[in-house]
Parts: C-alpha cells; sequence; structure tokens
C-alpha cells in the first residue's frame, strides 16, 4: 500500500488504477483531502479510480460537491470512476442525485478491480 | 426511505450548514468556498461560481468549483442588466431560455462554460453579485423546487457576502479613525512643545528646561511602572508645568539677582496661573492642569500655593517637582554653576520625606543608575546631563546608597503604620 499523503488518505494502486479510502464522514475537510489524493494518482498517470466508502458512514452535500469535481477531472483525464462498497443510505443519496450515471457502484473493492479489467479488455477487444 | 424524504432531509442538512457557515467569523474566501460546495452538493451541480459585482460592472470571483481560473474575466454586466436581473423570473435565469439582459448578450460564453444558470444575489433591492451554476449531475431539468432552494441559499450567501465587507468598511473606518486619533495627539504633544519652548524662551538662563522635566517626569513615571498612556501624560505635564510663568513680569524671571520678596510671592503666583492657563483646556491626559498648580506642594506641607501634604499632593505633581529641582540643580544659572553630582544626591537624600517625595526619589535614582551601569541601552538622562556628568565608579556607589536607605525608609515607614493599625 502507497504511503499516506498529507492528511493521511490512505490510498494504493493496481496496475493503473488508484484505490483511494474516504473516511468515515466525508464532509470539505475529508473530501478535499481525498479529491487532492485523487488528482495526484491522475498526475501521476493512473487511468481509473477506485473511491472505496468502506469506512464512511456518511456523506453531506460539501462531500456530494467534491466527489462531483472528482469525477469532472477524472472524465476530462479519459480516467473511470467506481465506487465501492457503498452503504445502501448512500447508494440512495447517489441514485437521487445522479452521481450514478458518472461512475460505476462495486460491491466490494475486489469487484471494483475486476470490473475495471473486463472494461479495459473489452475496450481493447472492440 | 421515500426519496423525496430523502431529498428533504438533505436538503435541509445543507440549509442548516449554510446557516452556520454565514454565521461563522471564519476565513470569509473559506466561507465563500464552502457555501458554493453546499449549494452545489445540495442538487449535485457540476460547477459554479460565487462573483460578485466590482466598480464599472466587472465581476470579481470569490469562489469557484469545476471551472477555470479565468472564467469570469470574460463577463461583465452593465448598470441596465442588474435592474433587469432584480425582477427577472426563474425561467430568465436559464441561459438558455433567458432572452433579454445580461444572460441573453452571454449565452454564447455561458454555454462554452456549460453555465446553465445566472442567479442574482440581491440585498437590500440591489445586485451586489452573480451566482454561475451548471448543470445537475442527473441531467435532469431544473424543478420549482430546486429554482425554490437555489434561491434561498444564493440569498444567505449573498447576506453573508454583504455582512462581511459591512464589517470590512466597519474595520477599515475604525482604523482610519484610530489614525486620525494618533495624528491628533501627535498635534498635540507638538503644540506642547512648542508651548514648552514658548516658556522657555521667556527665561533666557533656562532654555530647554520645560523639554527637560517632560523627559526627566516621563523617566521616572516608567521606573514607577506607570502605563504608556500615563507616562505621556506625565511628560505633557513636564511640557507645560511652568505655563503660568507666561504671566510673569519678564524683568523678574530674569533677574540675574536674587529676587526680594515682592518679586518672589509674584513669581509664586505661576502654579496657579498655569493652572488657569491649562484647565479649560480638554487635554487628553488626567491631572495636567493639577500638576502644574500643584509642582511646588512638599510633602511636609511647606509648599505653595495651597501647602498641601504628603497623601494631598497628587502623584504626577510630586514627580514633576522632583524632575523641576533636579533639572535647576543640574544647570547652570546666572548666579551659581550647577552643583556636582555628589551635591545633588546629597540634596535629594536630606530633602527625601520633606521636599520630596522617598518613593519618587528612589524611582529616579533606578533609572539614573540603569543607565550608569549599563542596563539601560538608552541613555538619555546622560545625554541630558551630559556624557562627563555621571563619570566615575563612586557614582553607581552614591546611587546605590541613595535607593538602599530610601527603601529602607519606606519599609520602616510601612511596618510603622501596619502596626499602628493593629493597635
Amino acid at each position: 500500500m502507497d504511503k499516506p499523503s498529507p492528511g493521511l488518505v490512505r490510498s494504493h494502486c493496481v496496475g493503473t488504477t488508484a484505490v483511494v479510502y474516504a473516511s468515515d464522514y466525508l464532509n470539505k475537510l475529508t473530501g478535499e483531502r481525498i479529491e487532492r489524493e485523487c488528482r495526484r494518482q491522475l498526475d501521476c498517470g493512473c487511468r481509473a479510480l477506485v473511491i472505496d466508502f468502506s469506512d464512511t458512514q456518511l456523506v453531506n452535500s460539501i462531500g456530494i460537491s467534491i466527489l462531483l469535481g472528482i469525477i469532472d477531472v477524472a472524465e476530462k483525464s479519459g480516467a473511470r470512476v467506481v465506487f465501492s462498497e457503498v452503504n445502501n443510505q448512500t447508494v440512495e443519496l447517489f441514485e437521487m442525485l445522479g452521481l450514478t450515471r458518472h461512475v460505476a457502484l462495486a460491491k466490494d473493492e475486489h469487484e471494483a478491480l475486476l470490473n475495471l479489467s473486463s472494461y479495459e479488455t473489452m475496450r481493447v477487444v472492440h | 426511505m421515500e426519496p423525496s424524504t430523502q431529498k428533504l432531509i438533505h436538503t435541509f442538512g445543507a440549509l442548516a450548514d449554510l446557516g452556520q457557515e454565514i454565521a461563522g467569523t471564519g476565513d470569509f474566501t473559506e466561507m465563500v468556498r464552502t457555501s458554493l460546495h453546499l449549494l452545489l452538493g445540495t442538487l449535485a451541480l457540476r460547477r459554479g461560481a460565487v462573483a460578485e459585482c466590482v466598480d464599472a460592472g466587472a465581476l470579481s470571483c470569490v469562489a469557484l468549483w469545476g471551472l477555470g481560473d479565468r472564467v469570469l474575466r470574460q463577463f461583465a454586466i452593465a448598470e441596465s442588466e442588474k435592474q433587469s436581473l432584480l425582477v427577472a423570473q426563474e425561467r430568465e435565469c436559464l441561459v438558455r431560455e433567458s432572452e433579454t439582459g445580461f444572460i441573453s448578450r452571454q449565452r454564447e460564453g455561458l454555454l462554452r462554460e456549460e453555465i446553465e444558470l445566472v442567479v442574482p444575489m440581491i440585498v437590500r433591492g440591489e445586485v451586489t453579485g452573480l451566482v454561475l451554476l451548471g448543470g445537475k449531475a442527473s441531467g435532469e431539468e431544473f424543478s420549482a423546487a430546486d429554482f425554490d432552494t437555489i434561491k434561498a441559499m444564493v440569498r444567505h450567501i449573498g447576506v453573508g457576502i454583504h455582512t462581511h465587507r459591512l464589517l470590512e468598511q466597519v474595520a477599515q473606518r475604525a482604523e482610519e479613525n484610530r489614525r486620525l486619533y494618533e495624528e491628533l495627539r501627535a498635534i498635540y504633544r507638538d503644540t506642547v512643545r512648542a508651548f514648552a519652548t514658548a516658556i522657555d524662551i521667556k527665561d533666557k538662563y533656562t532654555q530647554g528646561h520645560s523639554e527637560r522635566v517632560g523627559r526627566y517626569s516621563a523617566l521616572i513615571a516608567t521606573e514607577m511602572g506607570w502605563s504608556e498612556e500615563e507616562v505621556e501624560g506625565i511628560q505633557i505635564a513636564g511640557y507645560l508645568h511652568d505655563i503660568g510663568k507666561l504671566v510673569v513680569d519678564r524683568d523678574i524671571i530674569n533677574a540675574p539677582y536674587r529676587i526680594d520678596a515682592k518679586q518672589s510671592s509674584d513669581l509664586n503666583k505661576h502654579p496657579e496661573a498655569g493652572y488657569e492657563i491649562l484647565s479649560p483646556i480638554n487635554h487628553p491626559y488626567a491631572d495636567i492642569p493639577l500638576t502644574a498648580k500643584y509642582h511646588h506642594e512638599r510633602p511636609d506641607g511647606r509648599g505653595y500655593p495651597d501647602g498641601l501634604t504628603d497623601e494631598q499632593i497628587p502623584l504626577g505633581a510630586k514627580i514633576v517637582s522632583l524632575a523641576d529641582a533636579f533639572d535647576a540643580m543640574t544647570t547652570d544659572r546666572p548666579y551659581r554653576r550647577r552643583r556636582s553630582f555628589e551635591d545633588v544626591v546629597r540634596d535629594l537624600r536630606e530633602n527625601s520625606g520633606t521636599q520630596f517625595d522617598g518613593k519618587v526619589v528612589a524611582a529616579f535614582a533606578r533609572a539614573i543608575l540603569k543607565e550608569v551601569n549599563g542596563a539601560s541601552k538608552k541613555r538619555p538622562i546622560t545625554k541630558m546631563l551630559g556624557k562627563d556628568y555621571l563619570q566615575g565608579e563612586h557614582v553607581a556607589t552614591l546611587l546605590s546608597d541613595l535607593i538602599s536607605e530610601l527603601d529602607d525608609n519606606a519599609r520602616n515607614a510601612a511596618r510603622a503604620t501596619t502596626s499602628a493599625g493593629s493597635e
């Protein structure tokens, strides 16, 4: 696992995919740390982001705004974003607000990585 | 949970957070940035900016998200366009639908930046800025409920910015007033010093006396632990202590011989004359007229004009009295040379408790000793007396002995008072 960047965001890379772990409450402070980490990973050449919400209980409005920013930056870099292990309440929120139109949801990190690798394979085949 | 209920909870949460953010006293830019995030996150809008209207219709960006730093430079809003935004209906704020005014004129540029909604910030019937918003992440059209939420949040943000700017103006005015007050004080000080010079010009043998008395008084007061403002006040009182001499005949002041009883009586009226001159003035410091009036009073009650005794004499007058006498002893007069430092110290010792207040003499001696033994880097007393006057190892010993004796006296007096009180 990569050393956490300043602000203590956990992340690691699997090939060209960065897995970034969101904290328990995704608000401004934690959201901005995650956004910085995602930007850093994309700048380092990552082609996909998995944001893992296994520790996340709650996402507020600021968190939503910051996640949209991450999606925007990723889209502009041609990178895919998958959210993994999102709790039911947060899934409902993401669906209601339309975030799920821009990201795929995965049961866990493993499924997220599989999802991304099959997408890459499909892209090569087609 | 029903989607509509969840949406309501999400929106209420954001409104509560926004209220807290606006009411906070934290960093202004952060406040606006957070408010923008809250607005975007409530409806999942992909980008947005908060801009203030500044001079000549230019828009100054306060916060943005998902847009380039320079996005607002291309837009400016005319006064007439602000007026039309004041009455704009909801659909008129939609970039694709607006048919008149700013939004219509800037449609191409706004759409290029993927801005779909322009909402005016209206405070007290004036457009103070604009909030530019991108589309919803869901791809849905803005609903009437969305417009209501956006309008409420934009109003909050507008008021927050307006309040902050008002507070900035208040702080700026307070700073200007403080500076003006400082300037007035400086003018007052300069005027007083000019007066002191005028007083001293009248007495050709004591030029610079009032200035020196002011400075000695300030040094004594500092040594006694007075505040900066009190020290400034006593310095002014020192400059003006002899202002009453302006009404005394110049021949008496400049007599190159010992004056007779009648002339002495005339001269002794100067403290009261000084009080009369200074009383009508609204001084920024306390007790300046009283200090002029009582600077010839003595703790033993043999002073003038009122023959006050120790406790009745204001401490400021005691300080100026010592500074006045010290300067008289350490400067040349027409009928005598100045006295040696040993002689002056002897005089101070002998007259402490009768002519001078012992604690004031001890404080002055400590201030001089600090210069003599190098404890004080600045040496104003040495400068006023001339560099040779305080030379010699005996000077420090003289001062130390005097301080020690006066401190002993003070301790004994305190002990006597305590035991008298307990009997």
